[in-house]
């Protein structure tokens, strides 16, 4: 279908500031009288703190007060507090001080007297399995989203059934699923393999750490905040304040990254609102490069095992397989199940077991992190089915051409469809710009020390949800102000998924208006921005009111001219007769019509399914224009997916263990292309974060101590501009998703697992097949690999440089 | 903790090195000396070091700049490292340090950042960089020497409580230029070869280099002795910026009809100091200079390294290192 705006490239209306400096982060503004708060963080792994006695802090000049765990909502289960008096990873908050400058409320942390009690601590989620093992909360060692607080341990006979080496894979899950018949799909495979797993635990590190500031206006809490998301925040954000969601403003237009870990309402934000509360002050909590570490989340680490059957045809047969997930202290995020799924439908087994379960580890907290799960799990199967290419003597394209979901894919525990899926095409289109006939032949061709690996790599991510809303105005001078309430994450979305309205409504760009980042500005209830999901999810919002609007601006054309709505037309930003031209209102005419008619046309009355904070945002723009304001009830009974390929050629040097990358095509098949160069950007960019997390990202912990080794940015790794190619190609499918009005999904996380997965391949494939069964792989390992020594780690080993 | 607020200090910013050296003396070890900062910065803001006073060198007029002398080059300890990787004097007869310049952290650092920093940087070693106890913060531990301690950066040599290692990239390249190191005092002057400026924890554990308190190092001498030589610099890192050396390695080379005459290699990141590759240069000194010569003499690059429980990887490193430093040199 030809759009005017859908599919091509424009200027997302944040980039001046964001070029030019103007664009205030959450650590940018504030307010008469504000003060600054620093947080006293736990030395200790785990440990009981008493006795504290702010006393000679409090008599400091400049001082102004302390806010403890006693001032702050307690937690249920294993949900992290804001503030602790039993922290259970180093670097939890445990108090806040307020003065007048940071260097003052630094000075008075040193005056607080307290008392530490170390207690037992674990960092190896196989330790807590172990009978006897030590549980990171005294309450129990498993928890998660949707799984309560529990002890469980595996029993002696469980560790001693697998070799040392060899994760035993007996042990009780909390959350389990099969499908087909396990036994016989194995049999029916010409080549099964049974390997033991590790993928290390990385820190977020997002380029802006969460900085807060807060202050309370006539009984409204005013934040500051630095999310992905804007509306979805609201909830959460006001629990851990205490308050009604209606009683929160909250301002985010800007974020400096994200990556999953500023999603939704996270604790630390909440602590200046409490402060703030408590002396009567704004408070500015800025957040340090070493407090982003403690506090900004680590995604996921597993140990694991897969057994992989594939037929002499290259089909997978079935696939058993079992994750132990390293959480951090708190309910983390629920990688583990995340990942059954993705193996599940990126390889379309005819049976396949799964078994996991979350540990708690007395590390920063887990969250999710771009992929989370999905791209862990990449990064182990892609090179199985390598190996398992290899061994058949099928090409690895092909074998994975061979297993690729397509329309009729049906995956994981509730056997679900997907709204479409369009793998095959997406490999074939990367297999085309990288040239695979031809590039694979060079494939451990040698120049001196180095020699050439080439590898493909893909993941998945499901990509989109439904039934949030969309709220739009005409206003009386003609502008369309498109209300977003999704968050800016950074990758333009938000501005793109804007851009249906303009399309359905046929507007120019430059006559609209997005408002977005603030509370005041009247946002719809929409969900978060994250999980892949903003292009599906928030087109279809934006779609369904801007055909409200359309409908409302045919019938106020009726209204003034006669006849039924079917006569009429819009276009030029004008509704008007399609059998006589004349009869024509202008937008900023129906507009003011609109609002002398008033009900539903002027947003007084608005449908009744409707999230209330969608009700109150469309009541309060009432009366002022044409109030297009509709819920997404378009059908969705599958679950959208995202997929990508990946291909990458290397020159790995055998003498020092480095890389260099000299090619990369990156694919997605993600629907309908919304805009060209926000795609590119996602694409290149995921694909850095891949190389990262392949090969240089991991949270190192000493054991005996729990002290973290990589707290700093440099020492956290992620690629630079020297560690990967100039160029780097990206392409999508673009066939139209069917349950999208605009054939339109999600794209975002799956371009970095397919990268990480392809680069894992390619070293692989550099060393003539040998597989390391842990991520990242590091330089030593790859010297240590070549040399025929050891590894220095022990395969299950975790937290390790 | 890493608390990342610096304490409260007096800052003095002398003129001249008469200056600085009489509020070194009078400030003794409360006193700290910055240039760039790019090292002391990280110590004062995680509170793990918190001098009552700091002496800002970097208005020393007379430190700066790279001159050229009868006996070779002169470079002020205030040349920014970004100075010494573009400097034509350097690139074009003293290679191996404007190479190893040019590896040195990032852009941005590089252009703050002063050899004579680069050089007295203190060690990387994490759990000593933590503020923890150890003993070269004057305790009585090595945290990183334990069975279970994370230590694939530290050291293949020269353990002796402390296993920490010499993070410098310059450090290698100014021992195989066999650089003097212009030292002041209230005294006068003193120099000090390259090769025994970096001291280890046999000597003093709590120091990586001879300057006492009271002394500064003004400047670096170059000889002419290895200029236009033939120079290898590698820096193996896990990222190609801002990252330091896993191992890196310096060799300077003199040859005559395709044999040594010559040759000095050094190393970083194996040792507390600059490791020395003595023997691994005899072996190559009158050889022809072909893979055969650094191969054997790659062979002695390790001889003699005790490796902890995650860095047994650097000795292959090493040798490789060396083999190539005679090989593609």
């Amino acid at each position: 279908m030809a759009y005017s705006l859908i599919g091509k490239d424009f200027t997302p209306p944040d980039i001046r500031g964001k070029v030019t400096g103007k664009a205030k982060y959450a650590e940018d503004f504030s307010a008469a009288g504000m003060v600054y708060c620093k947080m006293l963080l736990s030395p200790m792994p785990h440990a009981q703190v008493s006795n504290i006695d702010v006393s000679d802090a409090m008599s400091m000049d400049g001082v102004v007060g302390v806010l403890t765990a006693d001032d702050v909502p307690a937690m249920d289960g294993a949900a992290q507090a804001i503030l602790t008096n039993t922290p259970r990873y180093v670097g939890a908050p445990i108090l806040a001080v307020a003065a007048i400058d940071e260097t003052t409320a630094a000075d008075a942390l040193e005056k607080i007297r307290y008392d530490i009690e170390p207690l037992d601590f674990v960092l190896d989620p196989l330790q807590s399995l172990y009978p006897g093992g030590t549980n990171a909360q005294a309450a129990g060692n498993v928890a998660s989203m949707g799984i309560p607080l529990q002890e469980i341990k595996w029993t002696a006979r469980d560790f001693a059934s697998a070799d040392p080496d060899q994760f035993p894979m007996t042990g009780k899950a909390v959350s389990e699923w099969s499908y087909g018949d396990l036994e016989k799909s194995f049999s029916e495979a010409a080549v099964v393999y049974d390997e033991s797993f590790v993928t290390a635990s990385n820190s977020h590190h997002s380029m802006e750490p969460r900085s807060a500031m807060s202050y309370w206006e006539n009984g409204k809490c005013f934040l500051f905040g630095s999310s992905q998301s804007q509306s979805f925040m609201i909830p959460g954000l006001a629990a851990y304040i205490g308050i009604e969601p209606r009683d929160l403003v909250y301002i985010a237009e800007y974020c400096g990254g994200g990556f999953g870990s500023k999603g939704a309402a996270y604790p630390i934000m909440a602590l200046p609102a409490h402060m703030s509360k408590k002396i009567g002050r704004p408070v500015m909590m800025r957040i340090s490069r070493a407090e982003e570490y403690y506090l900004g989340s680590n995604r996921a680490g597993f140990q694991g095992r897969v057994k992989l059957g594939v037929a002499s045809s290259g089909k997978v047969t079935a696939v058993d397989l079992y994750i132990v997930q390293s959480s951090g202290p708190h309910n983390g995020y629920p990688d583990f199940n995340s990942a059954a799924g993705a193996v599940s439908i990126c390889y379309q087994p005819n049976a396949m077991q799964y078994r996991g379960i979350p540990i708690l580890t007395n590390t920063p907290p887990g969250g999710a992190q771009r992929g989370p799960g999905q791209n862990q799990i990449a990064m182990v199967m892609e090179p199985l089915l390598d190996k398992a290419a290899r061994e058949l003597g099928i090409d690895r394209l092909e074998i994975r051409r061979i297993n690729a979901p397509n329309n009729d894919t049906i995956f994981g525990g509730r056997q679900r469809a997907v709204t479409s899926a369009y793998q095959t095409e997406a490999l074939n289109k990367g297999a085309l710009a990288f040239n695979w006939e031809r590039t694979k032949k060079r494939s451990g061709e040698r120049n001196g020390s180095k020699v050439i690996g080439v590898g493909v790599g893909q993941a998945y991510h499901s990509a989109g949800a439904a039934g949030f809303d969309g709220l739009v105005r005409i206003a009386p001078d003609g502008r369309l102000h498109i209300h977003s309430g999704i968050g800016n994450l950074g990758t333009y979305s938000y501005a793109a998924t804007s851009r249906v309205v303009a399309e359905v409504l046929q507007c120019k760009w430059e006559n609209c208006v997005i408002e977005r980042g603030d509370t005041r500005k009247h946002l719809p209830w929409n969900f978060g921005q994250f999980g892949s999901n903003t292009s599906f999810t928030m087109s279809r919002s934006n779609h369904a009111a801007a055909m409200d609007a359309r409908q409302k601006l045919l019938e106020i054309a009726a209204a003034e001219f006669g006849g039924s709505v079917d006569e009429y037309d819009i276009g030029e930003e004008t509704v008007f007769s399609k059998a006589d031209a004349t009869k024509r209102l202008s937008y900023a005419q129906a507009a003011q019509r609109a609002i002398d008619m008033g009900g539903k046309y002027a947003g007084h009355e608005i449908p009744d399914d409707l999230n209330p904070m969608t009700s109150a945002s469309a009541k309060a723009i009432a009366g002022s224009g044409l109030i297009g304001v509709a819920k997404d009830n378009y059908a969705l009974d599958a679950t959208p997916p995202a997929l990508a390929a990946g291909f990458m050629v290397i020159e790995l040097d055998t003498e020092t263990g480095r890389f260099e990358i000299l090619d990369y095509n990156g694919v997605i098949d993600c629907g309908t292309v919304i805009h060209p160069l926000g795609l590119a950007s996602q694409v290149k960019g995921g694909a850095v974060m891949g190389i990262g997390l392949a090969t240089t990202e991991r949270i190192v912990y000493d054991p005996q101590n729990g002290l973290a080794a990589n707290v700093g940015f440099n020492q956290a790794k992620p690629p630079s501009y020297l560690d990967v190619p100039s160029t780097l190609g990206t392409d999508a499918v673009n066939i139209a998703d069917p349950q999208n009005p605009m054939g339109i999904r999600g794209m975002g996380e799956p371009v970095m697992g397919c990268a990480a997965s392809a680069l894992i391949c390619a070293i692989s494939d550099a060393l003539g097949g040998h597989y390391f069964n842990r991520t990242p792989i590091v330089p030593d390992m790859i010297i240590n690999a070549i040399a025929e020594r050891k590894q220095s780690h022990k395969p299950l080993q975790v937290y390790t440089f | 903790m890493a608390k990342d607020m610096m304490t409260r200090f007096e800052l003095y910013q002398p003129a001249d090195i008469a200056g600085a050296l009489e509020l070194a003396g009078k400030l003794g070890p409360d006193g700290w000396l910055i240039a760039g900062g790019q090292d002391s910065l990280d110590w004062f803001k995680d509170r793990a070091k918190r001098p009552g006073a700091v002496v800002d060198l970097s208005r020393i007029e007379s430190m700066r700049g790279i001159r050229e002398t009868d006996s070779g080059l002169e470079i002020g300890a205030l040349a920014t490292v970004t100075e010494i990787e573009e400097n034509t004097l350097i690139k074009s007869r003293y290679a191996v340090l404007a190479d190893a310049a040019s590896r040195v952290a990032s852009p941005q650092i590089r252009n703050v950042g002063t050899i004579g920093g680069n050089v007295c940087q203190d060690t990387r070693c994490w759990y000593y960089r933590s503020g923890i106890d150890c003993y070269r913060a004057g305790g009585s531990t090595c945290y990183a020497d334990t069975p279970e301690g994370m230590n694939r950066e530290h050291c293949l040599f020269g353990a002796d409580r402390c296993v920490a290692v010499s993070p410098s990239d310059l450090a290698p390249a100014l021992v195989v230029l066999d650089a003097s190191m212009v030292i002041q005092n209230k005294a006068g002057e003193r120099t000090v070869s390259a090769q025994d400026f970096f001291i280890g924890p046999d000597t003093d554990i709590e120091r990586m280099t001879v300057i006492e308190a009271g002394e500064i190092l003004t400047a670096i001498r170059i000889p002419n002795t290895w200029a236009g030589a033939r120079f290898y610099f590698e820096k193996v890192a896990d990222r190609n910026t801002w990252d330091f050396a896993l191992v890196n390695v310096a060799a300077a080379i003199q040859v005559e009809n395709d044999i040594i005459q010559d040759i000095r290699i050094a190393c970083g990141g194996v040792e507390c100091v600059p490791r020395r590759m003595s023997v691994a240069e005899d072996i190559a000194r009158g050889s022809a200079k072909n893979e055969e010569t650094a191969r054997l003499a790659a062979g002695s690059a390790a001889r003699g390294a005790v490796p902890l429980n995650y860095n047994h990887f650097k000795i292959s490193l090493l040798e490789n290192l060396v083999l190539r430093a005679i090989r593609d040199s």
